[in-house]
């Protein structure tokens, strides 16, 4: 028997963290490849250099106007993404679930989508963001309403079936009644989700309420872990579930519901990258959360990335390649899954 | 701690499952919770849980309502074993057993010295220090239900409350486990276990709580509750008698009214 070598948990701690580190490198290293990458050269060392000089030059624009603004938000969204989507899997028990389950992303699209048809889009820039994320906040609240104290996971869902299927047809019936055939395309587009012409007035946007929502799903991590055991188990170990799924929807709106409004609808991420990383960490949902986070933002900085290397113009939009990759992916699992079974 | 449960009513759709419930749980007492299927002894255990409120009735630990309690200061203090042991995540088992000792640590903290003497000390007491690094959809049905009992005794709490924890385990492993709650009982903490096996229950317990359509039909030692009028009006069967070593055992034999037996 002694000479199984045994992993001590204190080892297991330290491959953890080992894991979170080479996920955050990663994560800086595929933004600074975003940076680098665009349809203008760019000198990217003289471009910083003007930009901490506080030259105007052209340069710096296109780095702090068009290409910043894009990494960060590349960044920030595949995080929430990621992070919600392996929170949510752990609140539901549920591998399928994802990010917009509850309905939180088709109500922040809806919002979004109202505020392209009501005109206001064009009045201020702010306005397109400003409108998803009411409409995020719409969601929760009529979740809650629904749910009320002490309602169960299985409400929850039903309730986020009901809140999807309604602000999909809303959605519908907007690009049904859309003025003229433009608009209807201009809110196509912006469904299928992108990050390119967002600027840093985006990024100061979404960042607080994302940091907010971050930690509020973090602090989920040793209640999604009892969970594993079963509702009851949960209970029994001292974890209050409806606290719990306050915190995880509020964080859940506040995270996912402001990278919607800033960057359309983007699938795939929340759903696959929690699979992908969950044997990593030997399948314990609290710790596939931060994990999940890095995760989905490097998945998302390279599917942009990517977009903007291939020869097809006008570019794909990001919510298409995240989905092109996330299919096949998602096939050669369920492939995986049932060999396995 | 002492558990004591007082008036307990509650009803699903209607229909009563639980009725004048009245019950005092003791430290120290291995209780079998016995009775037919669908005669409420699961609900009763969440009920003393405090997992599910009662319509009406209040449960007392140490004399305090659990509203005026922590969940979390309960939670060090009761440990909870649910029946069946579905596990949604394919952790390895020390990972699970790890799970009982959530009410003890602080959130994000590291394991601590005792916490890992209790966690050894689980898997030891079950047996299962064997599949301690294996993933539990590698384990069989029992060796999974002998990795969740070692979760719950992890808690290393006052009372114990367990759910059908026999379920899936070999002979032997069924005498260990209800030798090893007697230990427990021995050492101080108050066990409760729900129970289908009245060889079992009859031999280890030191009280009987039989449950009968929602109300308690006979509570006490082994020896009055396995009456055989109890037994046929709870179960509607015929038990055979024995006796080895001084010791007297039950065994179901028939049900009533059929007449047949194992032949």
């Amino acid at each position: 028997m002694s000479a199984v070598a045994v992993p001590t948990s204190a080892s297991d701690r330290m491959s953890y963290w080992r894991l979170v580190t080479v996920l955050a490198a990663a994560t800086l290293v595929m933004a600074a490849l975003s940076l680098a990458v665009g349809y203008a050269r760019l000198d990217l060392f003289a471009a910083l250099g003007d930009w901490l000089a506080g030259r105007q030059s052209l340069p710096a624009l296109v780095l702090v106007e068009l290409r910043l603004p894009r990494a960060i938000l590349g960044a920030l969204v595949g995080f929430s993404l990621g992070l919600t989507g392996a929170a949510m899997q752990g609140l539901l028990r549920n591998p399928l679930a994802e990010p917009g389950i509850v309905g939180i992303s088709s109500a922040a699209a809806f919002g979004a989508v109202t505020v392209f048809y009501s005109g206001f889009a064009g009045a201020f820039a702010l306005a397109l963001p400003l409108g998803g994320i009411a409409g995020a906040l719409l969601a929760v609240l009529l979740l809650f309403a629904l749910n009320g104290r002490g309602a169960g996971t299985m409400t929850l869902i039903l309730a986020g079936v009901a809140i999807n299927s309604f602000a999909g047809a809303m959605t519908s019936l907007a690009l049904n009644l859309a003025p003229n055939p433009y608009a209807a395309l201009e809110i196509v587009f912006w469904l299928m989700g992108s990050l390119a012409d967002r600027s840093l007035i985006h990024v100061w946007l979404v960042l607080p309420l994302m940091l907010v929502g971050w930690v509020l799903l973090l602090s989920c991590a040793p209640a999604l872990d009892g969970l594993t055991l079963g509702e009851d188990t949960a209970r029994s170990l001292g974890f209050d579930l409806t606290w719990l799924r306050v915190r995880l929807i509020g964080g859940a709106a506040l995270a996912v519901g402001s990278a919607v409004a800033v960057t359309g609808a983007i699938g795939f991420v929340g759903l696959v990258v929690p699979h992908l990383l969950r044997p990593l960490v030997g399948h314990r949902p609290g710790r596939l959360l931060l994990v999940s986070g890095f995760g989905g933002a490097i998945l998302l900085l390279a599917a942009d990335t990517m977009l903007r290397l291939m020869p097809i113009r006008p570019e794909l939009k990001l919510g298409v390649v995240t989905a092109l990759i996330g299919a096949p992916f998602l096939f050669s699992l369920i492939q995986r899954l049932r060999r396995e079974a | 701690m002492r558990i004591e449960a007082k008036g307990i009513a509650i009803a699903f759709d209607g229909k009563p499952i639980l009725a004048g419930i009245d019950l005092a749980l003791r430290p120290g007492e291995l209780v079998g919770l016995i009775g037919a299927n669908g005669a409420g002894k699961t609900t009763l255990l969440r009920i003393l849980a405090d997992l599910l409120p009662p319509a009406s009735g209040t449960v007392l630990y140490d004399g305090t309502s659990a509203r005026k309690l922590a969940r979390r200061a309960l939670a060090q203090r009761l440990a909870f074993l649910a029946q069946g042991g579905s596990v949604q995540w394919q952790m390895r088992a020390e990972a699970v057993v790890a799970l009982g000792r959530l009410p003890h640590r602080r959130p994000f903290a590291d394991l601590t010295a005792a916490d890992k003497a209790a966690i050894s000390n689980a898997f030891t007491a079950t047996d299962a220090s064997a599949f301690r690094e294996r993933s539990l959809d590698s384990l069989s049905g029992g060796e999974r239900m002998r990795v969740l009992l070692a979760r719950a005794l992890a808690v290393e709490a006052e009372m114990l409350l367990a759910d059908e924890p026999l379920v899936g385990l070999d002979p032997r492993h069924q005498l260990e486990a209800m030798a090893l709650f007697r230990r427990i009982a021995a050492n101080g903490t108050g066990v409760v276990v729900v129970l289908h096996d009245l060889s079992l229950a009859g031999r280890f317990c030191d009280r009987l709580v039989l449950l009968d359509g929602g109300r308690i039909l006979a509570d006490g030692p082994p020896a009055d509750v396995l009456d055989d009028g109890n037994l046929a009006r709870a179960f509607g069967i015929e038990v055979a008698r024995g006796n080895r070593d001084g010791e007297n055992f039950v065994l179901p034999w028939q049900a009533l009214g059929h007449g047949e037996t194992g032949r």
